[in-house]
């Protein structure tokens, strides 16, 4: 079992007693920052990133991975004990979670949800390091041509298959794609759009644009609306489960990571497809029961199968990731960002280049999920108390740690300026409906696809057939086509039962 | 047909069209800067062509953007745990921010983060509705006192001293 082997290895080099403190930090500060209300696992690690400077590759990709689980427990608690999700994975949790903290079961609510993830995010690591070896080799053989054509096609999924609206979709992609272009030409060295400012030769810190996008983007969209009335916060004891608890949880559990890692993995990215198809599944089986009368009214398969399709999702993005060098998750393209501060080149040889690297890695995410479960279930009324904090005060605080972020990149306050037009930024794509991640990804894989596509056409001499001349390039180019058109053609033959306000850009 | 949308829906998202000029200018102005680059020799495609693909796109999703709008499409604005949007924007708090954040970013090197950084959290704190001013400013002076601290021996970056060069 080479796989086994190369997975042990990764062990031996994760597991040192520095090491494990420095998982243990990740899990706490990334539970921390993903209680918040308002902060999600992506911005929990965009803020969180200033804070792995001084440490070498290996102990900052611990420090990723604890930060990473902990940033996504931390998530689920906030939707579970507040009745307002905080990101779109977390809706479906919210549903039945918050029924059941009202109901009095906050504690059995939270246990299900911390067990399921670890469950779902063990077997969901344990794929990935089977699978992505596989993947990778025949990764290293794909050339530029059909490299440009996956990363439009992951590209062209993510702006039109999530959000609502298709348009805006597609605006959030054409805006991080020129972000991407800020910066000096990577093969001529001639800047672009940077108006003849210096300090933007070398293109704009994808940290920056990532913590001005989401965290004052999100403190100004909030100060602009804050609820002036207090929520309710409900008070949690420490998380434990029932043998009827445990028999009702573990079939969503499975179903749940069964459903969420292969949408993880796809380059439609995202867990609101799994977790939804979750809950829907979760919910006729009870009804097949004869059951379904707790559904709606806090039914606890309704929290553990959403819960762990959403963990399960979130370690199929590893797969693209490692094996393509591809994120097709704003998690992704944050955690590739930091890598690239390593000097870990993105793309399909990121596996055969950094095995050790990659090894320790899975290793990392399998040590902090499990560190997750451990320290986090005796802690939950801990993270409840959290949820109290007075709103000036919280969204004060991360707008202290957005700018000590962005001002610690490189200590000068240009990079502040840009962290406010950034805030900006996300302040107008809260209020137009745009979404966020297709914004993050055109930054960070704009100039890895211009990139690939000067390669193929270097090689043809510029004829456009050097973009064609490979079979697995047509193939995903006949994809890309069947994936703008098929929605088209069934919204045009099923007239839909809901008028649909965001077809009338379609048409 | 367009024109019976537009009667059954009058509410038109004005500001819309406002996105929609931005959008067109940026794409404008891509493809003009991609204008003034040199295509070295033998070299088949350049610099340009990618910033002129951009552009070109940003200028269509503009134009596209500003018909859906005028058919009355709406966006819908994001929520979130904090947010209410039943009611209208308060952008004097926003203006409040912005102009604190401006503050920091223009003396952060003059007088250093230990200073800025807490008077961004205990103006923040205020502008945000907070009235325990002399509270928020220990916790502001904790957090960007220890966070100096944390850089400089945690991390080995030193932030600037600034006037406090000696003391911390």
């Amino acid at each position: 079992m080479d796989t086994l082997n190369l997975l042990l290895d990764g062990f031996a080099s994760a597991f040192t007693l520095q090491n494990l403190m420095y998982a243990s930090i990740g899990v706490l500060l990334g539970t921390f920052v993903g209680v918040l209300p308002g902060i999600g696992p992506a911005m929990a690690l965009a803020l969180l990133l200033p804070v792995t400077y001084g440490l070498d590759v290996t102990q900052a990709l611990i420090m990723f991975a604890g930060i990473y689980y902990g940033g996504m427990y931390g998530g689920s608690t906030t939707s579970i004990l507040l009745n307002t999700p905080g990101e779109s994975a977390s809706v479906m949790t919210a549903i039945e979670g918050n029924k059941m903290a009202k109901k009095g079961r906050a504690a059995q609510a939270l246990a299900t949800a911390a067990i399921g993830s670890f469950i779902a995010g063990t077997i969901g690591t344990l794929l990935v390091a089977f699978f992505t070896p596989t993947l990778a080799t025949w990764a290293v053989e794909i050339g530029a041509p059909s490299y440009f054509a996956i990363m439009l096609l992951s590209m062209v999924l993510v702006s039109s298959v999530l959000g609502a609206s298709k348009l805006r979709g597609f605006i959030a992609l054409a805006m991080g794609l020129t972000i991407g272009l800020v910066g000096l030409d990577l093969s001529t060295a001639q800047a672009r759009l940077t108006g003849g400012y210096l300090g933007l030769a070398d293109g704009v810190d994808i940290v920056v644009v990532a913590v001005g996008v989401f965290a004052i983007g999100e403190a100004l969209w909030t100060a602009a609306h804050l609820r002036r009335k207090p929520i309710d916060v409900i008070p949690v004891g420490r998380p434990f489960m029932g043998r009827e608890d445990w028999r009702r949880s573990w079939g969503p559990w499975l179903r749940g990571t069964a459903l969420g890692f292969p949408f993880g993995a796809l380059p439609a990215g995202g867990a609101e497809t799994p977790t939804f198809l979750s809950y829907i599944t979760e919910r006729k089986l009870a009804a097949r029961r004869g059951g379904a009368d707790e559904f709606g009214e806090g039914a606890i398969e309704g929290v553990a199968g959403p819960e762990a399709a959403n963990n399960a999702s979130a370690a199929g993005m590893f797969v693209p990731l490692l094996a393509l060098g591809l994120p097709v998750t704003a998690t992704a393209s944050i955690l590739l960002a930091a890598m690239t501060k390593y000097g870990v080149v993105p793309g399909p040889t990121l596996m055969t280049d950094q095995p050790d690297l990659i090894w320790t890695l899975l290793a990392s995410l399998l040590i902090g999920n499990a560190l997750l479960l451990v320290i986090n279930l005796p802690l939950a009324p801990l993270w409840a108390k959290l949820l109290q904090i007075p709103r000036p005060q919280l969204y004060a605080g991360i707008l202290f740690f957005a700018c000590l972020g962005a001002y610690s990149v490189g200590r000068n306050s240009f990079d502040l300026l840009l962290l406010l037009l950034f805030g900006g930024l996300g302040f107008a794509i809260r209020r137009f409906g745009i979404p966020v991640l297709p914004l993050i990804l055109g930054v960070i894989l704009g100039p890895l696809m211009e990139l690939k596509m000067r390669e193929a056409l270097d090689l043809s001499n510029g004829e456009v057939s050097g973009l064609f001349n490979e079979p697995l390039a047509i193939f995903v180019y006949v994809l890309i086509v069947l994936a703008i058109v098929v929605p088209v053609l069934i919204a045009r033959f099923r007239p839909s039962a809901v008028p649909d306000p965001h077809n009338v850009e379609v048409s | 047909m367009n024109d019976q949308k537009t009667l059954e829906s009058p509410t038109i998202d004005r500001a819309q069209f406002g996105l929609a000029a931005v959008l067109a200018v940026v794409g404008i102005y891509t493809i003009v800067d991609a204008r003034g680059l040199n295509v070295g020799f033998g070299d088949p495609i350049g610099p340009r062509v990618f910033p002129y693909i951009i552009g070109t796109a940003m200028i269509v999703l503009a134009v596209l953007l500003a018909i859906a709008t005028a058919r009355g499409d709406v966006p819908q604005a994001e929520e979130g745990e904090d947010v209410d949007l039943t009611t209208p924007p308060d952008w004097l708090t926003v203006g409040k921010l912005v102009a604190i954040l401006v503050l920091n970013l223009l003396f952060v090197n003059v007088v250093g983060w230990a200073i800025t950084g807490a008077l961004l959290f205990a103006g923040c704190a205020w502008a945000l509705g907070s009235r325990t001013l002399f509270r928020d400013l220990v916790v502001g002076v904790v957090l960007s006192v220890a966070s100096w601290y944390f850089f400089y021996s945690g991390l080995g970056v030193p932030l600037d001293p600034g006037i406090l060069d000696g003391i911390l």
